[in-house]
């Protein structure tokens, strides 16, 4: 019998046994707290629980379970609410109210609801790793697909008729080589700290789309692809994120709030639930899985939360879905590995962090990609993840390492935050790596100038930042005509284009097509305020038309699905500014 | 007959260790008893074998290794709860210090409390009116929200607690009960008389629970104030459906007290010598704010922290500000101004007003004007750093403009007397009138209906004297 022999806060130590495993998942005390073995010597089994320890005392039992911690895959998944280790939030709530206490033991998904399962395979079927056995809708946008375990293969000697079965009923057995005969229900246990097999993984090419003008087209991500959203408090990182799960093109959304606030894990359960998604006409919960570990529940299984979002992921990645995890923070992730790292007395590297930090955030976001999966399809997993650098200051260890793993950074700013410039994301501090990657694809789909007008505003607001500079020590009064234009236009860029309201109906959420549309009109005053200034039209003149007012206003006087109303934007541009140049000429000549 | 411990292992700081103890719970509460008869209280923080290390609230000045007998209770740390603690003062263990004798419990509870389930809680909408416009029309504080004050040493949040605290009203005036419990730690006696005399003038003292801890109190006491301060918020609030501001002052003496004990444990430091878990440690307090399903009541926290050396990226208000739902910041050079409150607009913020505002809870112009605000007091700061490059007179004429809307925006919207409340329609008129001073295209976050309504230049230009 192991006991437990000592114990610091999420710590517990079991002395001189040889009966555990590395990362094998225990249950400590006599309350059967979940824990898992984190480091072994020939004196010591370390074990971090994932539950609050007080009141546990030493000599209390430890028992082994022989398997690492796991996440159990099967239909029920979406649109619940875990916990960092799988457990759901609602029935805890039903076993021990608001408060949530130590050694609840609950089932992960559901297994008294009945699902519609259809049979995909036939008795004689040799199935491999990965294949699907049966499907069933989980919920009304999501088929669910049970596929076998990418360890098993075999042939099928049996199977269930078509009908409705919980998920742990049986719906099919596989004998493999050996004659050794496997149960399939519809669900399966996977270890969280594992990234699932796939067959291959494909070359990035398509971008996720977010309606978000400043991150679609400045700054876009690809389906598969990892992004960084740093930024200090107040700047809006859970905001963008928000933004980007309630209207990205991902089929299914994974949000893991890891250490932040509950009231913005209500705030997200309210919304989505609210919210219909314009795709499928059905709430947003229904293509949602939220992981919840808030900054006051145990800070173990805060560390765990990251690896179980994924995992989820992976698991409908694996079916064929595109997904898209929103890990806010893993700043508090590295905070969880640094608090247990402390426990444990290992040698902290920079600022306490171990050593091992940038190791692990690579494991991570390595788990992101665009892939062909086991069975046949393609899906992939983005990962965006917020970073909350201490101070508001990027150079400290989890923003740094995380830029080396992530070919999007998206850096909020302090002081376009101040003056509530949202989507706070600096265009000139951040990057993104995936331009070249996803421009045929824009130039493909959403109009052979995407890219060209993307460069030509990128370089507007690249001189705009340079002129400042001189603005800033001299006032702008000095600057001639040509560059004070760029400084107006510019201002027409970030107020009308990159500056995006979340709250307005149409400015929400902005489809390419209309992109394309605000950039070419921008574009368009642009040329004929050139043009015009090289007709001697005085920049007095040109400001007074009041069009570039009515261009920053664009984003709200033109709804989404009226895009012809560009045209005439753009006629009443150059009939004003040929106007202004046959006025100026007139009065030359005169 | 419970088994005493006679004599110690080992003394160092405030942390104590015996030996060959049995059958003890992790953060389990003893008592020390002294040869003179006086007792302490004691915590385990760490158990090793048969050996644990205990924590000494009262310190442990005057322990040797063989003058104490320790007992363990078998419980961890609880606080006796009554609805008769209103109006009534205690220790910052939770000891009654006012000379009214122990109150009768109606139950106990640990004081580090539970983590409230996430599904359980009820979003926060409906807004507080403090009377203060900064604060209404800014940053508004909303029921069950965390919004800490972030100040420095001298500047006047003292003050602005008290207003807020007598004027504090629910906006739905529902009539339930309204109650603050306060919780002191490591304040100075006087500024501890001055928020007791301040809450017995207004009238609101049969209203208010005080935990004290003062600067000359024990460290680990301090540990202790705001977890019991919130133990007995959380038992009004959700069993007693009471609406509960919670004021704790001063995080940063919180903070190093935590920092103090830590180190004298042994811990591997973070960064300015904190822990490595001030951020969870400090999450475990402000969390506690909320509304649950269930329950009439709510938890409001304004905590009050003094930056260290005004520096906003120190790690208290740092770590502060990525838990807490907002923050008011104090500004030392306003104040210096004679500005009273000295609200910092722009780094001032709070999340939950968004949905907490506009129609059916304060007016339906509500977020049009303050965002509007929030970017014109933006562009003065530009203009205002430009003008100290360049001179007033080389500014632009819009550039002047800001320069006179700013002028105007502290003195008639910030400044505000100390008993001066003012409504929440006082205050958004305030505001237009203030914005009125602008060309009407300089306000492009407003759209044109409310424009139309409100924009007035002529009269904004005879009400302000700049």
């Amino acid at each position: 019998m192991n006991t437990i022999y000592s114990i610091n806060g999420p710590v517990v130590r079991v002395r001189d046994t040889r009966d555990f495993s590395m990362l094998e998942m225990v249950y400590v005390g006599n309350n059967r707290l979940i824990g898992e073995v984190i480091g072994i010597t020939e004196e010591f089994t370390t074990i971090q629980v994932y539950e609050s320890t007080t009141g546990m005392k030493v000599g209390e039992p430890v028992y082994t379970t022989g398997a690492p911690m796991c996440a159990t895959l099967g239909p029920g998944i979406i649109s619940n609410i875990f916990d960092g280790i799988e457990r759901p939030l609602k029935e805890m709530e039903k076993l021990s109210g608001a408060f949530i206490s130590e050694g609840a033991n609950v089932s992960s998904i559901d297994t008294e609801k009945l699902y519609d399962v259809t049979i995909e395979v036939k008795t004689g079927d040799e199935l491999k790793g990965g294949a699907v056995y049966a499907s069933c809708p989980e919920t009304p946008v999501i088929r669910h697909y049970c596929m076998l375990s990418p360890m098993l293969f075999g042939k099928v000697i049996w199977t269930a008729e078509n009908g409705q079965y919980r998920v742990n009923d049986i719906v099919c057995k596989i004998e493999d080589r050996k004659g050794k005969v496997h149960e399939l229900t519809l669900c399966q246990k996977w270890p969280i700290r594992q990234p699932r097999p796939v067959a291959e993984r494909l070359l990035i090419s398509r971008p996720l789309i977010t309606g978000q003008r400043i991150i679609d087209t400045v700054l876009p991500i690809a389906k598969g692809g990892t992004a960084a959203i740093p930024g200090g408090f107040g700047t809006g990182k859970t905001m963008t994120q928000h933004q980007l799960a309630k209207w990205c093109d991902a089929d299914i959304i994974v949000y893991i709030g890891c250490g932040e606030r509950g009231n913005e894990m209500t705030q997200v359960l309210e919304e989505f639930s609210e919210l219909i998604d314009p795709k499928t006409n059905r709430p947003l919960t229904d293509r949602t899985v939220l992981i919840a570990n808030t900054s006051n529940m145990p800070v173990a299984a805060r560390e765990a939360s990251i690896y179980t979002g994924i995992t989820l992921a992976e698991y409908y990645r694996d079916m064929g879905y595109h997904i898209a995890i929103m890990a806010d923070s893993t700043s508090r992730w590295a905070e969880a590995l640094r608090e247990i790292s402390g426990r444990l007395e290992e040698m902290p590297a920079e600022e306490g962090f171990p050593a091992y930090l940038p190791s692990r955030l690579a494991e991570f976001y390595e788990r992101a990609g665009y892939t062909e999966t086991l069975c046949g399809k393609e899906g992939s997993v983005t990962i965006i993840g917020a970073v909350s650098p201490q101070g508001s200051d990027f150079s400290e260890p989890v923003t740094q390492n995380t830029k080396r793993f992530v070919r999007c950074f998206w850096a909020l700013d302090k002081s376009l935050a101040y003056a509530r410039h949202y989507p706070a994301i600096n265009w000139t501090t951040s990057y993104s790596e995936y331009v070249d990657d996803l421009a045929p694809f824009y130039e493909k789909e959403a109009g052979d100038k995407f890219m060209e007008y993307r460069q030509e505003i990128s370089n507007i607001l690249v001189e705009e930042n340079q002129l400042m500079e001189i603005v800033k020590l001299i006032g702008s009064d000095v600057l001639p005509d040509e560059q004070k234009l760029i400084i107006e236009l510019a201002r027409v860029i970030r107020v009308g284009f990159l500056q995006q309201n979340a709250y307005h109906k149409d400015d929400t959420f902005v489809p390419l097509s209309k992109q394309l549309l605000m950039m070419e009109t921008i574009l368009t005053l642009y040329h004929n305020a050139q043009n015009a200034l090289k007709a001697q039209v005085s920049m007095g003149n040109i400001m007074s038309t009041g069009l570039f007012e009515k261009v920053i206003k664009v984003k709200y006087d033109i709804p989404n699905d009226k895009p012809e109303i560009f045209e005439d934007y753009k006629s009443e541009i150059s009939n004003v500014f040929s106007r202004l140049i046959a006025e100026e000429n007139e009065r030359r000549a005169v | 007959m419970s088994i005493q411990y006679l004599g110690l292992k080992k003394i160092d700081g405030p942390l104590i260790v015996l030996d060959k103890v049995k059958d003890v719970g992790y953060e389990e509460v003893a008592s020390i008893k002294l040869e003179d008869g006086t007792e302490r209280v004691g915590r385990i923080v760490e158990i090793q074998g048969d050996k644990a290390v205990l924590q000494v609230f009262e310190g442990t000045k005057g322990l040797s290794l063989t003058n104490t007998r320790t007992k363990f209770t078998g419980k961890p740390m609880e606080l006796a709860l009554s609805e008769e603690m209103l109006g009534r003062t205690f220790s910052g263990s939770g000891r009654p210090i006012d000379g009214l004798g122990d109150i009768y419990p109606e139950k106990f509870e640990d004081i580090n409390g539970k983590p409230l389930n996430p599904v359980a809680r009820t979003y926060p909408r409906n807004y507080i009116r403090t009377g203060i416009s900064s604060i209404d029309c800014l940053m508004t504080l909303i029921r069950g929200q965390k919004l800490p004050i972030f100040s420095g040493s001298g500047l006047s949040h003292n003050k602005l607690a008290v207003q807020i605290v007598r004027q504090a009203k629910i906006a739905d005036e529902s009539g339930q009960d309204f109650a603050v419990v306060f919780g002191a730690m490591g304040v100075k006696n006087d500024v501890a008389d001055y928020f007791k005399k301040s809450f017995a003038e207004s009238g609101v003292q049969q209203k208010v629970v005080m935990f004290m801890n003062l600067a000359n109190d024990p460290i680990i006491e301090r540990i202790l104030t705001p977890r019991c301060a919130l133990t007995a918020a959380e038992y009004l609030a959700y069993e007693k459906n009471m609406h509960i501001l919670v004021i704790l002052t001063d995080m940063t003496s919180y903070c190093e007290a935590l920092r103090e004990f830590s180190s004298s444990k042994g811990e591997i430091p973070g960064r300015k010598g904190y822990p490595g878990y001030l951020y969870s440690d400090l999450a475990s307090l402000y969390e506690r704010a909320g509304v649950i399903e269930g329950s009439t009541g709510s938890v409001t926290q304004i905590p009050i922290l003094t930056m260290p050396n005004d520096d906003i990226t120190h790690p208290i208000p740092d770590l502060t500000g990525y838990i807490t739902e907002g923050q008011i910041v104090l500004d030392r050079s306003l104040d210096q101004t004679g500005i009273y409150p000295s609200v910092s607009v722009l780094p001032s913020l709070s999340r939950l007003m968004k949905d907490g505002i506009g129609e059916g809870y304060t007016r339906a112009d509500h977020s049009s004007v303050a965002n509007q605000l929030f970017a014109a007091y933006a562009k003065v700061q530009d203009a205002r750093s430009l003008a100290s490059v360049i001179g007033e007179e080389e500014l632009s004429e819009t550039d002047r403009k800001y320069m006179r809307f700013g002028v105007a925006f502290e003195k008639y919207f910030l400044t505000q007397g100390f008993n001066e409340e003012r409504t929440i329609e006082e205050t958004l008129d305030l505001g237009w009138s203030l914005l009125s001073l602008l060309p009407e295209s300089e306000l492009d976050r407003v759209d044109e209906e409310l424009l139309k309504e409100h924009y007035d230049n002529e009269t904004a230009e005879k009400t302000f004297v700049i």
